[in-house]
């Protein structure tokens, strides 16, 4: 332990000079009032630096800060604007002059993100009035359809969105097959769609079940009723009763965590929607999105090919 | 006509999206249409003038010399995505505002909906299961929906046509791919959403649902109309029923894709060949069991102890 004492002698301080405007030598009461009266005229000249500064907010201290660039439109800062932003940094700098056209993309793969992005902040609101159990499920919704301020209109965002969604991945789809966008190089990235489509439609399959009202039991009962009949893993599958599958242990029986839709079913349900598919998701469109850019950017539209020119490969 | 159930079927709210899905599909349908046209128009173009296709600079878009190639994503691309969410948004909004999330009694496992349908997406699947035995239409049939889609970069070896619209230098593939997505997947879901009413019968549009309406339908296995009726034989029966398919059909898809697409069937492989002969005799199959079971009765071509197909 330092002898804390010691460290002045070790160290002597430097020599005590007067300190520059310490009163200019005046008594304290003289310099307190000269300070005062000083006082309106320097604040004044603060002011008018401030509302100076404040005519020009990109080079105060908070905005340089935020942002790491200028912000007046050069070339440069368009490309900046877009690099330096963690948002914006999945998108390339610059791209092809027609890949902007609606026309070739349909947007929809942009579309189906966004409504990624608002069934995540809508689900996370109703997350905040719903309990995953037989008992309170039920009411939870019926309260939100008449008591929860707003709580009615979140309700039908939330679905909508999600049938929206359903309807933008397969126009996605279709479009990525129609301009032949999965042809080398985006081979893989066509696979890791097909994922996403299997996920969207098991996050909006798993939702339905959650109001507990008929619509979704029934719907629910009629899609894992078919699960029963997995070849193997089935209990009225083939080959599924010689295995020795019953309804209590088959692949069936693991989905709804019992025999028939029930409480189990429901809490199962819930967290696959809530927590399991969506992340497993999200990291699927990181993926999805990076991979975009790797192979090169949005395929087209592109330059059409002569068949004519097309080099053939004997087999 | 009871225009009162066509309403009713139509105006349910989780059927809503499927009313809209008819617009989009169509609108979307034709405007790719419209840019493959005009692509190969472009190609018919150049193929035959091998000097403009030299300079041309080989796409539908107006181009000028000294334009450039790249634009600023900011703002020229961010602004079309703002603009999209923007648009997004307002129609969600109009839509959760003027039409409720439906919300029916508690669930009761004692009451039987009539209808059950499943959600919309999957009545495709529901659909198949009036031909298919569940363990085909349910859980076979999605798993190989979903291998199919992920085998189609790796089968479809033309190399033209990527990254932009066209339909003839990819008719085969194109074609393939509308009959499954459109033909077989969205028109199901139109069958099981308004033709489908109690009991899973059909009803055209405009007919009142009768939910005392039962089919006598009297439907045969295949190895009956031979007189087979005893296990063994009809088991094995239908073996080379299904083998004869897919060596019958097998051979006449074979001369048929070496007709005309005698370039494809050069470049493939053997692996890439057979798997994209065995994947399209399974979808050829669905709407033949489909034409045999509607215009024959035949409801099992193999009936064996463990398993009907
Ligand atoms: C959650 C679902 C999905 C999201 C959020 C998504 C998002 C996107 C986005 C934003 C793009 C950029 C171009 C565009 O907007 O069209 C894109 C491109 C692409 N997507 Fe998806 N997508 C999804 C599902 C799918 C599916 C189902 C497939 C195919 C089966 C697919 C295959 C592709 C391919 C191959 C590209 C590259 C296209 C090109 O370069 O032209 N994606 N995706």
């Amino acid at each position: 332990m330092a002898d804390e004492t010691k460290i002045p002698e070790k160290t002597p301080p430097p020599e005590k000079k007067a300190p520059p405007a310490a009163g200019n030598g005046k008594g304290l009461l003289t310099s307190f009032k000269d300070d005062i009266k000083s006082l309106p005229d320097e604040m004044k000249g603060k002011v008018k630096d401030q509302v100076e500064a404040a005519k020009d907010p990109a080079k105060t201290q908070i905005f340089t800060s935020i942002f790491r660039h200028k912000h007046d439109d050069t070339p440069r800062n368009r490309a900046l604007g877009v690099l330096s932003n963690v948002f914006l940094h999945l998108h390339p700098a610059k791209i092809n002059r027609d890949a902007v056209r609606y026309n070739y993309t349909w947007g929809m793969g942009g579309i189906t993100f966004y409504l990624f992005i608002v069934l995540t902040f809508t689900g996370v609101l109703l997350m905040f009035y719903y309990h995953p159990t037989k008992v309170q499920a039920f009411r939870d919704v019926l309260y939100l359809e008449h008591d929860v301020p707003f709580g009615k209109i979140l309700r039908n965002m939330h679905r909508w969105a999600a049938h929206l969604m359903i309807i933008a991945v397969w126009l996605h789809m279709f479009r990525v097959f129609l301009t032949g966008s999965y042809k080398k190089p985006r081979e893989f990235n066509w696979n890791v769609g097909v994922i996403l489509l299997v996920l969207t439609l098991l996050l909006s399959f798993t939702g339905y079940l959650l109001p507990d009202d008929q619509l979704g039991f029934w719907a629910v009962t009629v899609g894992t009723n078919m699960a029963r009949a997995t070849p193997m893993l089935g209990h009225e599958g083939p080959f599924g009763s010689q295995l020795g599958m019953t309804p209590y242990n088959d692949v069936r029986f693991g989905l709804l965590g019992g025999s028939i839709v029930d409480a189990n079913a429901l809490l199962r349900a819930y967290i696959w929607h809530c927590i399991g598919i969506p992340i497993i998701a999200s990291i699927f469109m990181i993926v999805h999105f990076w991979r975009v850019r790797k192979d090169g950017g949005i395929s087209g539209p592109a330059p059409v090919i002569l068949a004519s020119e097309v080099k053939e490969a004997r087999r | 006509m009871d225009w009162r159930q066509l309403w009713e079927i139509s105006s349910t709210p989780d059927n809503v999206p499927i009313v809209a899905l008819l617009p989009l599909v169509v609108f979307y349908c034709w405007l790719a249409w419209k840019q493959a046209r005009a692509n190969d128009a472009l190609i018919a173009q150049l193929e035959a003038d091998p000097a403009l296709a030299k300079t041309h600079h080989r796409k539908t878009y107006p181009w000028q010399p000294g334009w450039q190639k790249e634009i600023h994503v900011w703002p020229f691309l961010l602004r079309v995505e703002f603009l999209a969410a923007i648009i997004v948004t307002i129609i969600l909004m109009v839509w959760s505002i003027t039409l409720n999330a439906p919300m029916e009694e508690p669930a009761n496992p004692n009451l039987t909906m009539n209808p059950a349908k499943a959600p919309w997406y999957f009545l495709g699947l529901q659909e198949m299961l009036v031909y298919f035995d569940p363990w085909i239409a349910g859980v076979v049939m999605p798993t190989l929906i979903i291998i199919g889609l992920m085998a189609i970069p790796y089968i479809d070896t033309n190399p033209l046509g990527s990254g932009y619209y066209t339909w003839k230098q990819r008719k085969f593939s194109i074609s393939t791919f509308f009959f499954g997505f459109i033909v077989l997947w969205v028109s199901m879901i139109i069958i099981g959403t308004f033709i489908r009413g109690p009991g899973w019968l059909w009803f055209w549009p405009g007919q009142t649902w009768d939910h005392n309406k039962i089919v006598y339908e009297v439907n045969r296995d295949l190895p009956d109309l031979f007189g087979l009726t005893t296990q063994p034989l009809k088991g094995i029966f239908g073996l080379l029923a299904v083998g004869a398919y897919f060596v019958i059909g097998g051979l006449g898809l074979h001369t048929l894709f070496k007709r005309y697409n005698p370039k494809d069937y050069a470049r493939m492989s053997f692996l890439q060949y057979n798997t994209m002969m065995f994947l399209m005799l399974l979808m050829v199959s669905l709407p033949l069991k489909i034409a045999i079971r509607l215009l024959f009765h035949i409801k099992y071509v193999w009936v064996t102890p463990w398993f009907n197909v």
